[in-house]
């Protein structure tokens, strides 16, 4: 059995399922509203950077891991199959982040497209939506692999996305205090590229909210991220952030004993 | 070929002094000559012909120190280089098919001497650069009454300057110079100890201030524009009583700064894309009694910034898209922000201290998010514009990168619940609901 079917499988058992079109539904009601009550795409996209930063992580996070806790039996009668653990992984990987990337994708392009709006004007908000939800599956997909027990694990996500969404800018915010006398810029940009959500974060910033590019710090921010070397940078530190979790996912699959 | 001086123009003494020019009659004037430069060829084809009566030379200063009160220079077309020009005069020194005047980077160009001196439809160009002189591409030293309309100033140091020159009008001229250092370029328009200036409609790019007045009373400075000018847009000093209306100012290294002045009013004006390390779109530096009414604020790095200020009425006005929209120091009291509309600033108000000295009511604040169940108009919940983070930002500048982050939103509403460090008193009771100045 080749991949391809695997992922035609499992996409075809997850759009059968409510929450994926439940997901959708929420994109588009909250866009929706928010042209509703604020008017201009612009506004809006400034507007949905916050529920995307916040929401797709979550619901990345513990859908996936969610996914492959409840498809334990599916997976062990799969691998009495002749197919390999490889394909059978990424199979299932891909049954989770297309069906979460397209819901989304759709849910917040179509009041946009409704309006006369270019696609161009939130690719980067789709893309940033879809490079999260991909590392967050990931992540999700490491933890059900490393730990047996699903509350455990479930916990373990949740921490997980709090830390990255709340608490580790907490931890900037004290080590900028403490460091206050030093030059810290540098550090700090190093700092926020450790942490997908700041780094989508940031990537939307400079893209949708011209107001945020002010004063000195601001534009030695923008300088960095603005140019070609720092976009580079960053994209390539959200490619790593993509792959890394993956391939300890895919080892750990590959080596457990099911 | 002569033409006769009191048929084509009106002499100068005739001309408005007042502070509306009567663009009628000056358009009227424009086509005559327009129609009898038509009819006689021989004059239109000859290019750097020089007449005065029925007289004509071929060098510009031999033709101006000719002409005695009450004449016209009428100068075709032509380079002429023969500078620096003196005006000793009462004469208008008329351009017609664009004359260039060029110092070729030797001094000054044109200094006026006399009053009563209209200069229109030049070119004037390369004013040496000077650490030392205050070269110009005009200059009317200690005289009044003077005119310069439609001239092209390009590449020069000081562009037009103004000493003790009283009641003079500089009208649509294009002022550009290319200047990249603050040390090495002067003021476009510059005015010392003068009174009743009329400055209108005219364009100044690239030099150190676009418009620069200090101890300049009474005056009027409408609609010009000032884009990409190295230090300031426009820069006043002890000019009471004066009058900004209709201006832009575009990309300057700061939009305006306002300085040490009373009763001024500034409507109707916009401050546009003046981003930087220290940059604002207007700078209130010690004003009292003023107005600013109207404007427009888009994208800059503060809107306005108050450092001194008091009495100053800020009504009517729309920000939007800047980083701080104001940032008000502690020493400026009884100042008054009323129907103004912040929409998408990323601060409001930024202050440095826990008390407030100046009163907001009425505005409209994007960033509001409270209700209006009896339907009056007002937020029935009263606004707090000053963020938490907006201080944890002025004493960090670093911290700038978590913009937007949730962890600061969450901080943010913990202190908008129970403000612990953020002025408790400043407070807009009425947020308005709906945009005023659309």
């Amino acid at each position: 059995m080749s991949t391809t079917k695997i992922i035609k499988y499992q996409l075809q058992d997850v759009f059968r399922s409510k929450w994926v079109w439940a997901y959708a539904l929420f994109f588009f009601a909250v866009t929706e509203a928010l042209f509703q009550f604020g008017g201009d795409g612009d506004r809006v996209i400034t507007s949905m950077m916050n529920v995307v930063l916040l929401v797709i992580p979550l619901i990345s996070i513990v859908l996936g891991a969610m996914y492959l806790y409840n498809s334990r039996e599916y997976i062990e009668l799969l691998l009495c199959q002749p197919v390999k653990r490889s394909s059978l992984f990424f199979g299932l990987f891909s049954g989770v982040t297309v069906p979460l990337s397209v819901a989304f994708t759709v849910g917040v392009a179509v009041p946009f497209l409704m309006r006369g709006s270019e696609i161009g004007s939130i690719l980067f908000l789709v893309i940033t939506g879809i490079l999260l939800t991909v590392i967050f599956v990931a992540m999700a997909f490491g933890l059900a692999l490393s730990f047996e027990d699903r509350i455990k694990g479930l916990g373990i996500a949740l921490i997980l996305w709090l830390f990255f969404t709340v608490i580790y800018d907490g931890i900037i915010l004290l080590i900028i205090y403490s460091f206050s006398d030093y030059p810290l810029q540098q550090p700090v940009i190093i700092l926020s590229m450790l942490n997908p959500v700041d780094l989508g974060r940031i990537l939307l910033l400079l893209n949708y909210d011209i107001s945020a590019l002010m004063g000195f710090t601001g534009a030695v921010f923008q300088r960095f991220f603005g140019s070609l070397a720092g976009q580079s940078i960053s994209i390539t530190a959200m490619l790593l952030w993509l792959a890394i979790p993956f391939w300890l996912g895919r080892r750990a699959f590959l080596r457990r004993n099911f | 070929m002569g033409i006769p001086p009191n048929y084509l123009i009106p002499s100068i003494t005739e001309l408005p002094k007042t502070q509306g020019v009567n663009t009628m009659k000056v358009l009227i004037n424009i086509i005559l000559m327009g129609a009898v430069l038509a009819f006689l060829p021989g004059l239109a084809a000859a290019d750097g012909e020089i007449t005065v009566g029925e007289r004509s030379f071929t060098s510009l200063s031999e033709a101006v120190s000719y002409a005695s009160d009450g004449d016209t220079v009428w100068v075709d077309g032509g380079e002429h280089t023969d500078t620096p020009l003196l005006i000793e005069h009462e004469i208008a020194l008329i351009g017609l098919n664009n004359p260039v005047i060029d110092a070729q980077h030797q001094g000054e160009v044109i200094r006026v001497n006399a009053n009563n001196v209209l200069i229109e439809g030049f070119t004037i160009t390369g004013s040496e650069s000077s650490h030392i002189r205050d070269n110009a591409a005009i200059r009317f030293d200690r005289v009044t009454d003077g005119i310069v309309r439609n001239n092209i100033l390009d590449d020069n140091f000081f562009g037009i300057y103004l000493a003790r020159a009283h009641r003079t009008q500089v009208l649509d001229n294009k002022l550009t110079a290319y200047g990249t250092r603050e040390a090495t370029s002067a003021n476009g328009i510059h005015a010392w100890y003068t009174n009743d200036l009329l400055i209108r409609g005219n364009t100044i790019k690239g030099h150190r201030d676009g418009i620069y007045l200090e101890y300049v009373e009474d005056s009027e400075i409408l609609r010009n524009e000032a884009e990409g000018n190295i230090r300031y847009g426009l820069h006043f000093m002890f000019s009471n009583d004066c009058v900004y209306n209709g201006n832009t100012f575009r990309n300057n290294g700061a939009g305006t700064a306002v300085m040490y002045s009373e009763n001024v009013d500034m409507h109707y004006n916009l401050f546009l894309d003046n981003w930087g390390s220290s940059s604002y779109g207007m700078l209130l530096k010690d004003m009292r009694d003023s107005r600013i009414t109207h404007n427009q604020f888009i994208r800059n790095t503060a809107a306005i910034r108050i450092d001194g200020s008091s009495r100053m009425e800020v009504e009517n006005n729309r920000f939007r898209e800047n980083g701080w929209a104001i940032r008000i120091l502690a020493n400026s009291p009884d100042n008054h922000f009323t129907k103004n509309d912040f929409i998408n600033n990323a601060f409001d108000v930024a202050t440095n201290s826990r008390r407030a000295y100046s009163t907001f009511d009425k505005n409209y604040w994007s960033h509001y998010s409270g209700y209006d169940l009896d339907g009056d108009g007002y937020g029935d919940v009263p606004y707090r514009p000053v963020r938490l983070f907006s201080l944890i930002v002025e004493q960090n500048s670093t911290a700038l990168i978590l913009l937007r982050s949730i962890f600061i939103d969450l901080l943010d509403i913990a202190e908008r619940v129970v403000p612990v460090l953020t002025p408790e008193t400043l407070i807009d009771e009425n947020p308005l609901m709906k945009e005023v100045n659309r």
